[in-house]
């Protein structure tokens, strides 16, 4: 056990040595994976920031209902009392139009312009909460208040971020196929720079199965240099990625500031890196398996 | 300790390299083998080695069954094994040192017991001295003694030499003799092909004698 652990320590010194005894081609290798990488990643995190802004935008699927501007305190009551009896809606919300000034005025900044205003423009207000998600539902419900009298504007909240979601969706999918195509990218330069290193130790791998070395054992240094390599290019994607949402980052805080708003840009959770890392070592290893098998395949069915 | 049964072999595209061979070798036995170049010396030693399996018959080494072994098991077979290379087959990317403890890393056997069976070995054949030399320093005579120590450095039972003098001169020949000389008396086997007459009349030992694929009687 002990001599079994002083080898893999061995083969795995043996490997680092290998990678710094040429750094130029194990930086340009991994620099390589680490751009293949930081792509379908990049494209990942961007997803996820998306997502999370129209989750945060979008919450529950609201119905805003507008009224007549002449509607009096009796048809409101009235109004509200007909909705709260609605079978399809779960909760109602009476938003008076000074409210809606005054939230107005907090929420966006212009409080120069409406304050500006000669009289209030905005009408009173219903916020539905409906009952169920469905869309197709929810379009029947804002469908049938419109019908309602005094009703002036019946706005489904929600309708943007279904669209966006099938817009992310779409995006998702093209990262996903991003992902796979790089992927088989990353396992083909492994088995390249891994065929190259098993061209210049043909003789060692021969005399070594000469004198009764498995296949393990001849296996096992690339595995650890696929391992490795494929472990140093994810870190690679990973820098990308961080510096540069960090730089985008820096760059928004001064766009935001101008629309007082603190939104940025979420990094890569720990979860995601480890994922990234593993997969990375996985596909760098894979690489060398590949190539070391197809060597040895050759070499035995000679 | 080896022995074959009706064992023929045949190359790809008809060339019959060995025909109907039957012979055994004991346990402790020096035997050379002898005949001219094509007679099929190395053939009969690579398929002892399991390097080519035979066409037909039976090859038995150290009990195993060389034309039915799993691929698998082919290299435990040959950690019994020294095998002793005409061209010696170095490895010339690292010291005499790093060459013999080759054999001990594929068995991953402990460090420093191996340092020290390398050293011995190295010794064994006049080389310690030179233990971080590379070979490409060494004559023709030396890089033989070098394959040798490291045929012999996880200490087989079964020697097998091709052509180990084949390209020395008489003085290196005979350093190469002595030190099988001295494996055959602490009692391993060995067997080693050679076209060389002058040695078979100085050293005492069964001969095997090939002519075109076949046993002479």
């Amino acid at each position: 056990m002990k001599s079994w652990l002083m080898h893999h320590l061995h083969v795995m010194q043996f490997t680092l040595r290998r990678l710094r005894t040429t750094p130029v081609s194990s930086m340009l290798n991994i620099l390589v994976i680490g751009i293949a990488l930081s792509l379908p990643t990049g494209g990942y995190v961007l997803l996820q920031n998306i997502q999370s802004l129209s989750d945060k935008l979008a919450g529950t699927p609201q119905i805003s209902v507008f009224l007549s501007m002449n509607v009096s305190q009796d048809d409101i009551s009235r109004i509200s009392k007909q909705l709260q009896q609605h079978s399809a809606i779960s909760r109602v919300e009476f938003v008076p139009r000074e409210q809606a000034l005054l939230q107005l005025q907090r929420s966006t900044g212009l409080s120069d312009v409406i304050g500006g205003l000669a009289q209030n423009p905005l009408p009173h207000a219903f916020i539905v909460y409906p009952k169920s998600n469905d869309a197709q539902k929810l379009e029947v419900l804002r469908d049938e208040l419109r019908t309602w009298p005094k009703f002036d504007h019946v706005q489904l909240d929600s309708a943007w971020a279904r669209k966006l979601e099938a817009l992310l969706k779409f995006g998702r999918l093209a990262v996903l196929m991003l992902a796979v195509l790089l992927s088989f990218a990353l396992v083909a330069i492994t088995f390249n720079t891994i065929r190259l290193q098993i061209l210049t130790q043909r003789e060692e791998i021969e005399v070594s199965k000469l004198i009764g070395a498995s296949n393990s054992f001849i296996r096992r240094p690339f595995l650890y240099f696929g391992l490795v390599q494929g472990l140093l290019g994810g870190s690679a994607a990973w820098l990308i990625i961080t510096v540069s949402l960090s730089l985008l980052n820096t760059s928004l805080a001064d766009l935001t500031q101008l629309y007082a708003s603190n939104f940025s840009l979420q990094q890569l959770s720990v979860g995601d890196s480890f994922t990234l890392l593993l997969f990375s070592a996985y596909l760098g290893w894979l690489g060398a398996l590949l190539s070391v098998a197809q060597h040895l395949w050759q070499t035995d069915t000679r | 300790m080896i022995s074959f049964n009706q064992v023929s072999k045949r190359y790809p595209g008809g060339y019959a390299a060995l025909k109907n061979l039957n012979f055994e070798i004991a346990a402790g036995e020096m035997i050379f083998l002898t005949g001219h170049s094509g007679a099929g010396k190395s053939t009969l030693l690579k398929l002892v080695a399991a390097i080519e399996r035979p066409n037909g018959g039976t090859i038995l080494v150290n009990g195993q069954n060389i034309g039915k072994i799993k691929t698998g098991a082919v290299p435990y077979l040959r950690r019994n094994l020294g095998l002793i290379f005409q061209d010696h087959k170095l490895l010339f990317d690292r010291s005499l040192f790093d060459n013999v403890m080759l054999p001990l890393q594929i068995v991953g056997f402990d460090h420093r017991e191996s340092a020290k069976r390398v050293r011995a070995a190295l010794d064994k054949v006049g080389l310690l001295k030179r233990e971080k030399a590379y070979p490409i320093s060494l004559s023709g005579g030396e890089q033989q003694r070098l394959c040798i120590a490291r045929a012999i450095v996880n200490r087989p039972t079964i020697l097998l030499a091709d052509e180990p003098t084949g390209n020395l001169d008489a003085d290196s020949a005979n350093d190469i003799m002595e030190i099988f000389k001295s494996f055959h008396q602490v009692g391993a086997t060995l067997l080693i092909s050679t076209h060389d007459d002058s040695l078979l009349r100085q050293y005492k030992g069964r001969c095997l004698a090939l002519k075109h694929g076949e046993l002479q009687a």
